[in-house]
């Protein structure tokens, strides 16, 4: 890695994902980093990659489950061994799924209970234990950032365990920070929109950040994720090659 | 050869709105006394030269696997021979 603004970030192509574009744009005409793609057939990530991001979409047409089908792919053995070597995956929205069946992240997502495909923009406040994707954040901030899906009604069978160990990374809120039943566009439990890992390098969350991280799109929230992403990497450049 | 049907379910604990939503129309058809109505998927498959054990335990690993997400789903699984 020479500078953190030249991360190696990979982003994985499933049949079916139709915010690879938008996530390869912001990351490498926004955020200047060295954004790629890698098909789902692959074998392997490309050498030295720093970072993986699974893209929001329909991988599969949500055959069997949302992410059911991507979760067993060539490439995600790859992203499990990346994971487990402590280094940063984000999931955003199908990724989040994708993340969640490959048993990367606890939990899983079922059907809104709106049973409404819910397409708007929505406030989530940042909480929970560093990582990379939100440790530049200040705990409490709240950000508007839109949603799109019809399997975003997250479950887990212990929320207090998830609570207590940080895990919880992004809640839906108020527009003041407040965590309502009003707030909560898919009856996730315990108004969940992202969650991360133990050791918090995977992080996955239902709203689209990489669709508010432009002044001309008129909501730069979103961006905040990926500038952290590039500041944990500064803080580490020493200890890098 | 046997055969397999299996039945996902979501687990009684996770709200099943799809379920709650069929209940209500059935209720407006005139259908009274219905509750606690499940949507589910069913999956049928063949196994060959699978005897109705082995093609049992096989299944349950499907299912464990890919076919069900345990966290938040029951399947219950049929073997015909």
């Amino acid at each position: 890695m020479s500078s953190p603004s030249r991360l190696r970030v990979a982003i994985i192509q499933f049949p079916g994902s139709n915010c690879d574009d938008d996530a390869l744009h912001v990351l490498t005409k926004v955020m200047g980093t060295a954004a790629s793609f890698v098909w789902h057939k692959d074998t392997s990530l490309p050498d030295a990659t720093d970072v993986v991001i699974v893209p929001g979409g329909f991988s599969y047409g949500d055959y069997l489950r949302s992410g059911a089908i991507a979760a067993q792919s060539n490439i995600m053995d790859s992203v499990r061994n990346f994971a487990g070597a402590g280094k940063p995956v984000l999931g955003i929205c199908n990724g989040f799924q994708v993340l969640c069946e490959s048993g990367l992240l606890p939990g899983a997502l079922a059907r809104n209970s709106t049973l409404k495909f819910e397409c708007k923009d929505v406030f989530v406040r940042v909480e929970g234990m560093p990582t990379p994707f939100s440790s530049a954040i200040p705990a409490g901030r709240v950000l508007r950032i839109p949603i799109a899906h019809a399997d975003g009604r997250y479950f887990h069978e212990n929320l207090a365990a998830l609570e207590s160990a940080g895990q919880v990374v992004f809640r839906y809120c108020d527009h003041a920070g407040g965590v309502t039943a009003e707030a909560n566009p898919n009856g996730s439990i315990g108004g969940i929109a992202g969650v991360c890992n133990a050791k918090g390098n995977v992080v996955g969350l239902m709203p689209h950040p990489e669709r508010a991280s432009e002044s001309i799109l008129g909501n730069v929230d979103g961006r905040q994720l990926f500038e952290s992403l590039l500041m944990s990497f500064e803080g580490k450049a020493g200890g890098k090659q | 050869m046997s055969k397999a049907k299996v039945v996902v379910s979501l687990k009684k604990a996770v709200l099943d709105p799809q379920g709650r939503a069929v209940e209500q129309s059935l209720s407006r058809l005139g259908f009274d006394g219905v509750s606690d109505v499940r949507v589910g998927r069913f999956i049928e498959l063949k196994l060959n030269g699978v005897s109705a054990a082995a093609a049992r335990e096989k299944v349950e690993g499907m299912c464990k696997k890919l076919l069900a997400n345990t966290v938040i789903e029951d399947f219950h699984i049929e073997i015909e021979d």
